[in-house]
């Protein structure tokens, strides 16, 4: 690898440097430096751990957090004793982590630490996702780490033991996918539409097989937040992992994190995540540019989230779509949506707003939305609006800015942190038949429950939404 | 992990594309601590329709899914092949598969085909009647009508499959290896160890 001289992108340099051992077959053992772990992927695999005698390798490595099930509800009573969890199957899995975690020797966030969180938004927040890592968890959305310019992808269960078993995993080398976008975004648009636009013109399978690199003008001027929420849906168009290559921003969004390198090793490492970018002269084996003044805020109207179009357009004609299959998805999207080809977006009401999840929880998300709702209130017929914040440092910083306020006295819910209303797994869930404007990544059929009904969408549209009822162009709130 | 050389059976004739995880198995249903049991969930949302293809008899049992492009989309639960591993499914074919979930199914013993669009097609329509042969050892899809398809697999994971390996196991074999290059990493980037736990 040395010996190559050939300019290589940001995902050959991350791969190479974690390659344990080169195989004939072309998979590779790759080192893996951070593992997250949280209490649905991980019961299974602490099983088989104990079923063969084997340890962790790496406890100091791997981190601990519970997200998916845990009620968003309060979790303590006035004592500071933990509140039961309702549901047998939850309590068992949020149990069976408690257990596992110390049993192997990894550290736990647990449910009433301030820390705890989704995973995506604790582990860039504690400044365990470092640039130049190799990060994995049992979620798919771990592809949110690419944002720090560390190669986060998700693994299922059985990799998950092996990760813990041997701190490696066995891996292809996936191709390299260059996601271009230059130009300055509108008023309105925001990281949500433009990882909504890129998951629209790569299609949901586009990026299968591919390591995405987002560059451009709009990458490099925005947040470290914001390259979270684009890097997070690289899953939601096939691709395993998303990167931005770590600059300044980076830098400065990592200095004095809880457990981001201090001293001197902080100076080694931010010389070392300097080499961190493409080599001029890299090749990509496949390059899509999007002009940036093309996105519009955008929204879902079906049952995939390449399912998109502009908040001024109108329900796709399946009649339109060349490819039989394709067009019988959509007919039966369309009927499972309850909308009618033609119908504008604009016209569609809602029931519920959810506002969190591993996409757009952070601190700036609830900016966006409380600049929204503020002085406003939730609309009649809408009959919950959610709030919940990705950790509890985030719902501590938001209630310091007195956005906890903004939202209750609109009407909105504010709520603990967890994974909530994304994907059903906890109370928080939209009954069957109802139609939900969400600020969370996938709007598969029965997602958010059975039979619900998805609309994705950024913060400040979720927050539109909520006070008008119904879809609505933030643009008019400006 | 058991092993597998030929899979020969009805095959369910889905052919949809961007089946998600989620459609294979709700997320209400993830909230087992074991691998067992799950089949009974399988493609649960899909078996509310009627006239699905799972709930055929003319399907039941079959040990193969025919499925449409990007088949397993999305979330990374490995319930999806638990779950389809209990409801009886050795194999599925489709033009492409979702990477997370191709690796779950592997190292579940099920075997994912990658073949062309107008092949699958073929294999639909002869899947409605007929069984069709997946052969690993020789790379190829039969069926009753002389079709003979070839399909391309990683060798390592051909390997496995046949021989059911336990992936762990060959990985622990390498432990110098693997103990060499995090000796590299304490000197070349000490802080990635150093700074995983909170100071």
């Amino acid at each position: 690898m040395a010996s190559t001289p050939a300019p290589r992108t940001l995902y050959q340099k991350i791969f190479d440097a974690h390659v344990v051992e080169q195989r004939d077959d072309g998979t590779a053992l790759l080192y893996i430096d951070r593992h997250l772990v949280h209490e649905v992927t991980s019961p299974q695999a602490f099983d088989g751990l104990a079923a063969a005698g084997r340890r962790v390798r790496r406890p100091d490595l791997t981190l601990a957090v519970p997200d998916h099930n845990i009620p968003t509800t309060a979790r303590a009573d006035a004592r500071g004793h933990r509140l039961p969890v309702a549901d047998p199957q939850s309590a068992a899995q949020l149990d069976a982590l408690r257990r596992n975690a110390p049993a192997f020797g990894i550290e736990l966030i647990d449910d009433l630490a301030a820390e705890q969180g989704i995973v995506h938004v604790v582990g860039p927040e504690q400044g365990f996702t470092l640039p130049g890592t190799t990060v994995v968890c049992g979620d798919s959305h771990t592809a949110s780490h690419g944002a720090l310019g560390a190669l986060g992808f998700g693994i299922g269960t059985s990799e998950v033991e092996h990760v813990l078993a041997t701190q490696t995993l066995l891996l292809k080398r996936s191709k390299s996918l260059e996601v271009r976008v230059d130009g300055r975004l509108g008023p309105g648009v925001t990281p949500k539409d433009v990882a909504l636009a890129i998951v629209a013109r790569l299609t949901a399978a586009g990026g299968a097989g591919y390591v995405a690199e987002y560059t451009g003008s709009v990458f490099r001027d925005m947040s470290i937040e914001g390259r979270l929420t684009v890097c997070n849906m690289s899953i939601e168009a096939g691709a395993r992992a998303g990167l931005v290559a770590p600059d300044d921003k980076t830098f400065a969004y990592l200095k004095d994190k809880p457990r981001s390198p201090k001293g001197a090793d902080w100076d080694r490492a931010v010389a070392y995540w300097r080499t961190l970018a493409s080599d001029p002269g890299a090749v990509y084996d496949k390059v899509v540019t999007i002009d940036a003044a093309t996105i519009a805020p955008l929204v879902t109207w079906g049952t995939s989230p390449d399912d998109v179009v502009a908040i001024t357009g109108i329900v796709p004609d399946p009649a339109a779509l060349d490819d039989p299959a394709r067009r019988a998805a959509a007919e039966k999207s369309l009927a499972y949506m309850g909308l009618t080809a033609g119908q504008r977006m604009q016209d569609v009401t809602v029931d519920r707003i959810f506002i969190g999840s591993c996409t757009n929880s952070r601190i700036e998300d609830l900016r966006a939305a409380a600049a929204v709702a503020r002085g406003r209130h939730v609309a009649e017929g809408v009959k919950q609006a959610l709030v919940v914040p990705g950790s509890g440092l985030v719902k501590r910083q938001a209630e310091a800015e007195g956005l906890d306020r903004i939202f209750l006295e609109a009407g909105f819910e504010w709520r603990e942190p967890g994974c909530s209303m994304c994907l059903a797994m906890n109370p928080d869930k939209v009954p069957a038949g109802e139609r939900c404007a969400s600020t969370s990544n996938r709007n598969f059929v029965g997602r958010q429950g059975p039979g619900s009904r998805t609309h994705l969408l950024s913060p400040a549209m979720a927050a539109a939404a909520a006070v008008t009822g119904k879809l609505t162009d933030v643009r008019e709130f400006a | 992990m058991r092993a597998i050389d030929t899979i020969a059976g009805k095959a369910y004739p889905l052919g949809r594309p961007n089946i998600d995880t989620d459609v294979i198995i709700p997320a209400h249903h993830l909230k087992t601590i074991t691998r067992e049991g799950l089949g009974q969930f399988a493609f649960e949302t899909l078996r509310a329709e009627p006239g699905n293809v799972f709930d055929d008899p003319a399907y039941a049992g079959a040990p193969i899914l025919i499925a449409g492009d990007n088949y397993g989309c999305g979330s990374s639960r490995e319930h999806a092949a638990w779950a389809m591993a209990d409801m009886g499914l050795q194999a599925v074919i489709a033009p492409s598969f979702s990477d997370i979930h191709a690796g779950n199914a592997f190292k579940n013993g099920i075997l994912t085909v990658v073949l062309p669009q107008d092949q699958v097609d073929r294999l639909l329509e002869v899947a409605k009647d007929q069984p069709i042969t997946i052969d690993l050892e020789n790379q190829t899809v039969t069926t009753p009508y002389q079709d003979r398809f070839t399909f391309e697999i990683d060798p390592f994971r051909k390997d496995c499959l046949l021989r059911g390996l336990d992936e762990i196991g060959i990985t622990l074999a390498m432990d110098d290896a693997i103990a060499a290059h995090e000796a590299k990493m304490q000197r070349d980037t000490p802080w990635i160890e150093g700074a995983a736990r909170a100071a």
